[in-house]
């Protein structure tokens, strides 16, 4: 309409103007947040890698590239406490993973039956994502030493005297005190030359998988209870005049269609595992022999009190291609998708 | 459907400029932050890790000796707390590698002092101050000497701890009949620590947590065998990590830990203290700094004190210090500072507050506690040696690799290997190199 009084001659003008006008001011904007991202994240990442590779492991900057390049990284993968760390970060990732999304659907699933007083327990049950992990590390702590906090309140409880009338031993685990560490991958299969640390489970990381799966379970439920609002009513009627049992519809209806949901929550929660710091720390620190010690600890140590900022380096790119093999995927995904 | 379009694209183009414009704004005040810095020198910026109650009134005191010189000099308290010091350690490297040094900062001496702030060239010589002020005069060659890098000082010591102390809780010791003199021998405390194992009670109180707890306990240990000489050539490279001493202070190690509490490794140094305070554990071997808690919980007139069993000789000496920085935000300012904290008058006033002793020996002793005059008593007698789980005995490394040799001892308790592994770490670090 417009069209026939312009000049269609302006109208293209104008739209060429316009289309140069977008070229220009998309990448303008874009560009401070651009520069932004590449100095301080991506160019950091770059030289921290270099730092990998350098020679320098004193307080005095030396940048100086090793020789040969990868032997920092041959010596970090060559020390037994490293090998801890990382078995521990994997015992730790897998096991907390399980529990806490399992914990997750299950929560999410008996709030979804409308059971009277459904909203306190969804706070309940979220509260403790609210805190921080140096606070529950703490509380954790207290309640896991093994001469107060759970031990004490089972003794004073009277277990230990129940358990006596039986003759069986006071309820006494040394939960984050405990060396322990059971099993021994080297026993099932063959494992390489290097290997020193024993592949087995840290009996003190149990303690700090629970406080994890304590403080992280709810945010896995609220992640269930929003995908579960999305299932519509009729997916479940239909179920039901099919015939379909409650249990029938969770397990071959409703947990599949939420197979997303747990997706997003293993990633999201794998990573915050794998970079995991200030829990442990606050909690049980390293551990009795680095029962409990994770690469972030390391990297700490390394870093700050050795100074020995190349070691250092090299455990923070290990972390950082260990959280890439979880969220690389994930991302490669979305951008399918998209 | 054109325009419908091109609002579209609009509204994006909107969405993220107003990100990339958040971006920047976070990006610059941190800019506008050190464009502040080097204006007149009305002010100095103190680094510390003392925020503690005790430590922050010491701190406090010495800003009281320096406002009386410069009075109109507003102090900056830029201390930083927790993990003795490990956290404000690292926060400090920080700020120097950025090149935004405070006007001072507390350092351990020796070692530490050198790996990390004189080697990376983060000081400035004070060797003119301490003339000056006649220093060399009245502090004891034993802390001059832990000063002193190649042949420039680069610190004045403020406060003394000693490391080599044990703490014990009379009560439970009367009651289980046993007595301490002046001095406790090594032989003496195992038989103690046996009857106080038959009676049920923990004899010696550990954390080992964070990490120098169980180091500190073994240097106490090693002075004790070894004896000042001998200890000090650890670090030389004129002791024999693999030899017989060092085999025998290995073996008194493991039999220490054979006295020990369970839980050590869910406490720190207080935990263990708090249970000699509540008579739980009999014995706590830690630096001084242990006494103020036996204070601030009002019982101190319960807790005793002795040299580590067996060390009496030795005086392991955890000192203070402040230094001057190479290009220091406020240079005059700075040099103040660090005549303030070297008087007399600053040093006598801080270390009742710290819980140390004076680093300068010209100064009234009877102002000082009970404790303190104990310890200064010993300071005048006794070698004074460096402290390895403090930093000034070993560098970063060997001090790390001995840390980490006791952390398996606590696993294994096995004394050849933890020998072991503590002389491939000596070999490593090229001792006397």
């Amino acid at each position: 309409m417009a069209a026939e009084i312009i000049a269609p001659q302006d109208v293209q003008a104008s739209r060429a103007k316009r289309g140069r006008y977008d070229r220009l001011i998309g990448p303008l904007l874009l560009s401070p947040s651009v520069i932004a991202l590449a100095i301080f994240v991506y160019g950091f990442i770059g030289m921290t890698v270099w730092i990998s590779l350098s020679n320098w492991d004193t307080a005095r900057m030396n940048l100086s590239l090793a020789d040969p390049l990868l032997s920092v990284y041959d010596k970090l993968f060559n020390m037994t406490r490293f090998q801890i760390n990382i078995r521990n970060t994997l015992i730790f990732t897998v096991f907390f993973l399980l529990l806490a999304v399992g914990l997750g659907l299950l929560f999410a699933v008996l709030l979804d039956q409308h059971i009277p007083g459904n909203a306190l327990f969804r706070n309940v049950f979220l509260f403790p994502y609210a805190l921080s992990f140096v606070v529950t590390g703490v509380a954790w702590r207290w309640i896991f030493n093994p001469e107060t906090g759970l031990n004490l309140l089972m003794d004073v409880l009277g277990v230990n005297w129940f358990l006596g009338l039986f003759g069986a031993g006071p309820f006494a685990p040394k939960w984050i005190t405990d060396p322990r560490v059971m099993g021994d991958l080297a026993n099932i299969i063959p494992l390489p030359d290097g290997i020193k640390a024993q592949l087995g489970f840290p009996m003190a990381m149990l303690p700090v998988i629970i406080a994890a799966v304590w403080q992280l379970s709810g945010f896995a439920m609220a992640m269930y209870l929003s995908g579960l609002a999305a299932i519509s009513d009729e997916v479940r009627e239909a179920a039901a005049l099919d015939g379909a049992s409650t249990f029938q519809l969770y397990r071959d209806i409703i947990i599949p269609l939420l197979k997303p949901i747990t997706i997003s929550t293993m990633i999201i929660l794998g990573h915050v595992s794998l970079k995991i710091f200030d829990l442990v720390f606050a909690m049980s620190g390293r551990g009795p022999g680095y029962a409990t010690e994770v690469p972030g600890i390391f990297m700490f140590d390394k870093t700050f009190k050795v100074l020995e900022y190349n070691t250092g380096a090299a455990a923070s790119v290990v972390m950082l291609v260990l959280v890439s093999l979880v969220i690389v995927p994930y991302l490669a995904r979305s951008m399918k998708e998209v | 459907m054109e325009f419908y379009r091109s609002r579209k694209v609009n509204r994006r183009t909107v969405t993220l400029g107003s990100a990339a414009a958040f971006a920047a704004v976070s990006v610059f005040p941190g800019m506008k932050l050190a464009a502040q810095e080097g204006e007149a020198e009305d002010q100095l910026e103190i680094f510390s890790w003392w925020t503690a109650g005790s430590e922050a009134a010491g701190l406090e005191e010495l800003f009281n000796a320096f406002r009386e010189m410069a009075p109109d000099v507003e102090i900056i308290n830029a201390a930083v707390a927790g993990g003795a010091g490990a956290n404000a350690q690292a926060a400090l490297q920080t700020r120097l590698a950025g090149g935004d040094p405070p006007d001072s900062w507390q350092s351990h001496l020796a070692k530490e002092l050198n790996a990390r702030y004189v080697d990376p060239g983060y000081c400035e010589s004070i060797d003119d101050l301490w003339e000056e002020e006649g220093w060399a005069d009245v502090i004891p060659e034993g802390l001059i000497a832990q000063s002193t890098i190649g042949d420039v000082k680069y610190v004045i010591p403020v406060g003394v701890h000693r490391g080599n102390v044990v703490f014990f809780n009379k009560q439970v010791l009367t009651d289980n009949g046993i007595e301490v003199g002046e001095e406790l021998s090594i032989d003496d405390f195992v038989a103690a620590a046996d009857t106080l194992m038959a009676a049920g009670i923990t004899p010696l109180a550990l954390g080992s947590k964070d990490g120098f707890e169980t180091p500190h306990l073994f240097e106490n240990v090693l002075a004790a065998r070894l004896g000042p000489e001998v200890y000090n050539g650890l670090w030389d490279g004129t002791t024999d990590w693999a030899g017989d001493e060092v085999k025998a202070a290995c073996e008194d190690m493991v039999k220490m830990l054979g006295y020990v509490n369970d839980d050590h490794p869910a406490l720190t140094w207080d935990g263990a203290m708090s249970k000699v305070i509540e008579g739980t554990a009999a014995f706590t071997s830690m630096g001084d700094w242990a006494y103020g808690n036996a204070v601030v919980a009002g019982v101190e007139d319960n807790i005793g004190y002795v040299a580590h069993p067996g060390s009496a000789a030795s005086y392991i000496s955890v000192v203070d210090g402040f230094v001057l920085p190479v290009d220091a935000p406020h240079p005059n300012n700075a040099r103040t500072w660090l005549k303030a904290v070297g008087s007399a008058d600053a040093q006598l006033a801080f270390a009742p507050n710290k819980g140390c002793i004076p680093a300068r020996t010209d100064v009234d002793a009877s102002q000082l506690n009970e404790y303190g005059q104990w310890s200064a008593g010993d300071f005048a007698k006794a070698a004074v040696l460096a402290s390895n789980a403090h930093g000034a005995a070993a560098d970063p490394q060997f001090q790390a690799a001995i840390g980490e040799a006791c952390v398996n001892l606590l696993v294994s308790l096995d004394a050849e290997a933890f020998q072991m592994e503590l002389a491939d770490a000596a070999t490593a670090a090229e001792l006397g190199a």
